[in-house]
């Protein structure tokens, strides 16, 4: 890997002072989070397009890829962004978008190619609420979109959903990872209140080692020509290209399901939220065991691929999972197939840009206990705590490559 | 390698001092191609495999393939090759732009391409005055999905979306693109040539030499549009599409070059930005 007179934007921490200065927590809105953590991953280039509630991030690469000599454009519309980034990224650079629905909508069309060929890039969508131009207000409507819309074709993208600021950042670093190690576009998913909040954050940044890829083009010099496309108009060439990218997304199932599990350990109940929806979660489990009520929380950070053996496995264990989100309910039809009828599922949400406030969620739990405790009083219920899911997503987490990484920044298992 | 062109006289030389006068240009691979009977795609896809040569240009391109007839081009050009979605080539090729200053970056599209779906990306491309030369072949007519009316129809012309003929009060009235983008400042170089006639094909080579100079000289934008026939597509046997070609076509799309500012115009890729950190694949 050469530089070639790159300026260094990630000091080593060649003293203890600074690793100190860089390990200290600063105040960061979200959005400028998000891209100086992408900035300290090694992104060349950035293009983007202004949209709310996720302009700072584009204002805050304006500001910042300049003066480290890299790549900003703000382009004429997010079509436009995209297909620029799919243009850089061909030739191997790492490479961004970023935007929020309705841009994501236009993003699609590139994001079917970039998937269908095989092309590597980071995509963040700070969600508003919709349809339609709908709301800036916080929201996860757009579970469906990223998980399993967005453009046409048999193709998927792993899809991050970070709950925290900090968490965020981290996942920056592990998304350019993902999307190179795959050949794959990938997304990270995260509300207004991400975007916008500010959060207390460690300047703790992680840059994806650069590998050769024997695909980007640079120019047929003393090599064959190389070509990046989708298309192929033999049914039997196409369906073996279609064959390689299910096998691709096996391997990513396989491998690269992350979740997060808090306070199961004794749970009869589960909530299953992810992003914002899970931080409102945790307040209502707190509140909700202060009450008697034995409820831990399942949260999934990689929407897809959906941690569903984690949580089919957990399902066994509990009376019942209510579902959190700030949508109308996509996620929990997931959650549903995941469970497959083994304990009943809820769901509660708001949409619009509206957050449920923990005692809503409280609410939305009792009513499901109660329902179940009508159906099969607790003395009837052969009940085993869910001790054993601990030990497989133990182990599970041991198989991952980046375990040992994750270990060594204090892991968030 | 070298191309040698005849020269008066050449005729009259004995048969012993033969020498090569044509060749097919390394860079153009040795396959026939999908495009119909006619088609003119060929005779550019020649003359760019021509001028990449003649300028030292094939280890160092990276082209764009767009959607259309030409979505193929990638087999019949030896140079490292991105499909983009429809429209999209400049945008692509923008991305490629900014992140491999020392690149050659072309792009290929035809009229539906470049002048309906495609039109936000080249308008911009252009404004931005970004270091790419794009090759416009315009036929008239979407060729690849069977022969509709493109926004380069022709006034009267009957294709099979406009099946009595392009009617001004209900679709509009021909798009003269280029000379739009000649328009703004970014552009360096612009010019309409034709394939119709060998003589046409010579000048409509040394136009796409120049668009190809202006990237290497460090101009701005640089466009050819290569005003094309599509015979199974306007309903005509090959000679027919010729006589169309240079009577209503030319009429209606003027042959010569647009703008030329040389390259005067500050290219926006020179800001000193070094290249980015590039695997060495």
């Amino acid at each position: 890997m050469t530089s070639r007179g790159r300026p260094e934007v990630t000091p080593a921490p060649t003293t203890a002072e600074a690793d100190a200065a860089r390990r200290a927590r600063v105040l960061m809105k979200g959005n400028e989070a998000i891209a100086e953590a992408a900035i300290h991953a090694g992104c060349d280039a950035y293009f983007g397009y202004p949209i709310t509630p996720q302009a700072e991030l584009l204002e805050w690469m304006a500001r910042r890829m300049p003066e480290l000599g890299r790549v900003f454009i703000q382009a004429e519309s997010e079509l436009a962004a995209i297909n620029m980034a799919l243009g850089a990224a061909a030739t191997g650079a790492r490479v961004m978008v970023s935007s929020s629905s309705p841009g994501i909508s236009l993003m699609a069309e590139a994001m079917s190619y970039m998937a269908g060929s095989g092309t590597p890039m980071v995509l963040v969508n700070i969600m508003r609420a919709g349809p339609g131009l709908g709301g800036i207000g916080p929201s996860q409507s757009d579970y469906f979109q990223a998980t399993k819309g967005h453009g046409h074709g048999d193709y998927r993208v792993p899809v991050l959903a970070p709950a925290s600021i900090g968490e965020a950042m981290e996942l920056m670093a592990d998304a350019f990872e993902l999307a190179e190690r795959y050949r794959t576009p990938v997304m990270l998913v995260a509300d207004g209140i991400l975007g916008q909040a500010m959060e207390p954050v460690e300047l703790r940044f992680r840059t994806p080692e650069r590998h050769t890829f024997d695909w980007a083009l640079t120019g047929a010099s003393g090599r064959p020509a190389r070509i990046i496309k989708s298309i192929d108009l033999d049914p039997e060439v196409l369906e073996r290209r279609n064959l390689d990218l299910q096998h691709k997304y096996r391997e990513i199932t396989r491998r690269e399901v992350r979740w997060e599990s808090w306070q199961l350990e004794d749970a009869d109940y589960a909530i299953v939220a992810y992003g914002t929806a899970a931080r409102v979660a945790r307040s209502a489990i707190t509140a909700a065991r202060e009450r008697g009520i034995k409820v831990g929380l399942f949260r999934p950070i990689t929407l897809w691929p959906f941690p569903e053996r984690e949580l089919a496995r957990l399902s066994r264990h509990l009376d019942g999972i209510l579902t959190v989100e700030l949508s109308s309910g996509q996620m929990v039809e997931d959650v549903r197939l995941a469970v497959e009828g083994r304990c009943p599922v809820a769901f509660h949400g708001r949409m619009g840009g509206l957050v449920p406030t923990p005692d809503e969620v409280v609410g939305a739990l009792k009513a499901l206990k109660g329902k179940v405790d009508r159906a099969r009083p607790p003395e009837h219920r052969d009940h085993t705590p869910p001790v054993t899911h601990w030990r497989e997503s133990e182990d599970r987490a041991e198989a991952e490559p980046w375990a040992h990484e994750r270990a060594r920044r204090g892991g968030r298992r | 390698m070298t191309l040698h062109t005849p020269e008066p006289g050449d005729a009259a030389r004995p048969a012993a001092a033969a020498r090569l006068v044509y060749a097919k240009p390394d860079v153009l691979r040795d396959r026939s191609t999908h495009y119909c009977p006619g088609c003119g795609h060929g005779v550019v896809h020649r003359l760019l495999a021509e001028v990449l040569t003649e300028l030292d240009l094939p280890s160092h391109t990276i082209a764009v393939a767009p959607v259309g007839c030409a979505v193929f081009a990638y087999d019949y050009l030896e140079v490292d090759f991105v499909e983009a979605p429809h429209g999209r080539a400049p945008a692509v090729a923008t991305g490629i732009r900014r992140v491999r200053p020392e690149a050659f970056v072309l792009t290929y599209q035809g009229d539906g391409d470049l002048a309906a779906i495609g039109t936000a990306e080249i308008v911009h491309a252009a404004a931005r005055g970004e270091r790419i030369t794009a090759i416009f072949v315009n036929n008239g007519i979407y060729g690849m999905t069977g022969g509709q009316m493109a926004p380069t129809t022709l006034l009267g012309q009957r294709t099979t979306s406009s099946p009595n003929g392009r009617d001004a009060a209900l679709m509009g009235y021909p798009i003269r693109i280029t000379e739009m983008l000649a328009q703004l400042p970014g552009v360096t170089y612009a010019a309409r040539g034709t394939i119709a006639d060998v003589a046409s094909i010579g000048k409509l080579k040394a136009m796409i030499k120049r668009a190809c100079q202006v990237q290497i000289e460090g101009g701005g934008f640089a466009l050819v549009e290569a005003l094309s026939n599509c015979p199974v597509g306007w309903g005509m046997t090959p000679q027919q599409s010729i006589e169309h070609l240079k009577g209503p076509v030319v009429e209606a799309y003027p042959l010569g070059v647009i703008v030329d500012r040389g390259a005067t115009v500050a290219p926006t890729l020179d800001l000193g930005c070094p290249a980015p950190a590039h695997p060495e694949a």
